[in-house]
């Protein structure tokens, strides 16, 4: 049994604008069997905090193409993306790049 | 005697030099004028830059204060004279990026852009002015360059960069910069770059925020290494959409441009492997450590698959401007001109006319007779707005006794088109009742034909 998690998330970039504009949420995760992963972050992001058009953040299981995802100030490809099992209070970024000049 | 001879030499070496200095001011001075007065329409080769080895007098006044730091030194200062840089885009990031480039004593500027200046580029594009408006922007930066530093070399483009041109241009520059504004320019900047083998220091900027990273540099990743697919076209946002406090990337474009002279200079960057994120509504600068260089990158990775540039609008399904996408939702049955709309008005018929941009943009203008929910507020059936709605339409069927004509309106008549479809799928006595159309062109094409004193933005 994992035990429940508190975690940082932040959205940036216009990501934002898909909740509520707000850029830093702190979020409980509830415990639960397997520890949490990011696969099963971004489900649980997709059922509790996305409201519409969760085709503007996610594809499939994963995040759309052109947002970044940190994980404790590091590319998350560098910590093992979707399989990456988080920690309690681990700070989560989600950055839109930006098209503007 | 062995004196005489010495103090001969020394002081015919002492000419020649002197004599070498002159030559090479005026070679740049004829070649500065001919550069300028030539904006260039298509891409051609130039001809080399003379390399220097030494700096004039006039150099070590100028760049004095530069020239004191051991980081940068002689060696540094001759060593950015005999670089060429390419600024990808006379915007926000590169005005100012082309401004200290210039003022450092960079040898050659490149400076394109496809498009013209315009009042609303002025409040970040500071390299232009109102006297250079409807110039092209290439040119309008190039000129002012020449007035701060006329030693530098400039060479205007005013041409879309395109699969076609981009690989002779960037070939004749070792240093490139990104600072554009649409997604297929980008990629194909990058992938000009990793064919060229050429690093690219690129920055973006919009509302508060701005990136930069360097890519394709000491074994850092290119830009398809971090996204090897296009975003979706309909989540890409840029300046005249979203907005940027002109000060954002002016702070990105000075960025860009301490990082061009480190590289130039033979310092090297900091960015290779980086992305720096500014956070201008927080007063917060943060830098990620990003992925190495990816193996199954299909530009830059160990069997690379794109040896070619492709084409690019059609592998984002967007085209490679920043000007706005025009949207085609619905059938001409479902939408009125601004003439159209402009009859209904003086013919005073009783209609509902609602106005779907965000507040923000109502507050800059709009139309008295409308009334305001935005595209947003629709979509998640915010219930205050819901209420409004079904109110006004109601209350106007107790007038007309049949059908309530609604006419929706936005900007540029994209969101407008939306949101008809949106209250069409509405449940409910009251939408039931309404024929609902949107004015094409929006409030922007009602500025241009019908009112010439309303304000355009
Ligand atoms: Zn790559």
């Amino acid at each position: 049994m994992a035990a429940p998690l508190g975690l940082h998330l932040e959205f940036g970039g216009g990501a934002e604008l898909l909740f509520d504009g707000v850029k830093n949420h702190h979020v409980a995760l509830p415990g639960q069997s397997d520890p949490w992963d990011m696969k099963q972050l971004l489900a649980w992001i997709r059922g509790n905090m996305l409201k519409e058009r969760p085709e503007l953040f996610m594809q499939g299981d994963t995040v759309r193409p052109g947002i970044l995802v940190l994980i404790n100030d590091a590319d998350w490809e560098l910590m093992g993306e979707l399989e990456y099992q988080l920690q309690d209070q681990d700070n989560v970024v989600f950055i839109s790049t930006l098209h503007g000049g | 005697m062995d004196d005489t001879i010495l103090s001969l030499k020394t002081q015919l070496l002492e000419r020649e030099r002197e004599i070498a200095a002159l030559k090479k001011k005026l070679h740049q001075m004829e070649q500065g004028n001919s550069m300028l007065t030539e904006l260039q329409e298509k891409v051609t080769n130039l001809s080399p830059l003379i390399s220097n080895v030494t700096l004039s007098n006039e150099d070590i006044m100028r760049y004095s204060r530069q020239l004191l730091l051991p980081e940068l030194g002689v060696k540094g200062q001759v060593a950015l004279s005999n670089v060429s840089v390419l600024v990808v885009g006379c915007g926000g990031l590169g005005c100012p990026l082309a401004q200290y480039l210039a003022a450092a004593g960079i040898g050659r500027l490149g400076l394109l852009d496809y498009d013209v200046v315009e009042l609303s580029n002025l409040h970040r594009q500071v390299l232009h002015s109102e006297v250079t408006q409807g110039q092209p922007k290439a040119l309008s930066a190039a000129q002012a360059i020449r007035r701060l530093n006329s030693t530098v070399q400039c060479v205007p483009y005013h041409l879309q960069l395109s699969r076609d041109n981009a690989r002779q241009l960037i070939q004749q520059y070792p240093l490139m910069n990104y600072c554009s504004d649409n997604v297929p320019t980008r990629y194909l900047v990058n992938d000009a770059c990793v064919l060229a083998g050429k690093p690219l220091v690129s920055a973006s900027a919009l509302r508060m925020e701005g990136q930069l990273t360097v890519y394709n540099y000491r074994g850092g990743p290119c830009y398809r290494c971090l996204f090897p697919s296009p975003p979706p076209p309909e989540t890409v946002t840029n300046c005249s959409d979203g907005g940027v406090l002109g000060v954002v990337p002016g702070i990105m474009g000075c960025l860009q441009a301490l990082e061009v002279l480190k590289i130039a200079s033979g310092q090297g960057s900091s960015f290779e492997q980086q992305l720096l994120m500014f956070d201008g509504q927080e007063g917060r600068f943060r830098s990620i450590r990003l992925r190495s260089r990816q193996i199954e990158c299909v530009v830059c990775g160990e069997k690379p698959t794109l040896t070619e540039l492709q084409d690019y609008e059609q592998f984002c399904g967007s085209a490679a401007t920043d000007k706005c996408r025009r949207l085609t939702l619905l059938t001409k049955e479902q939408r009125v001109s601004v003439q159209e709309y402009r009859a209904i008005l003086d013919g005073s018929t009783p209609h509902l006319l609602l106005d779907v941009r965000p507040k923000v943009e109502v507050d800059i203008c709009h139309l008295s007779t409308s009334i305001n929910i935005p595209l947003a507020s629709l979509e998640d059936k915010k219930a205050e707005h819901i209420t409004l709605l079904k109110e006004t339409i109601s209350n106007l069927r107790q007038q007309t006794k049949s059908q309530v004509p609604v006419f929706v309106v936005c900007k540029l008549g994209n969101d407008s088109q939306k949101a008809v479809q949106l209250l069409e799928k509405m449940s409910g006595v009251e939408t039931e009742q309404i024929t609902v159309k949107d004015i094409s062109g929006g409030l922007m094409a009602w500025a241009k034909n019908i009112d010439h004193s309303f304000p355009q933005y």
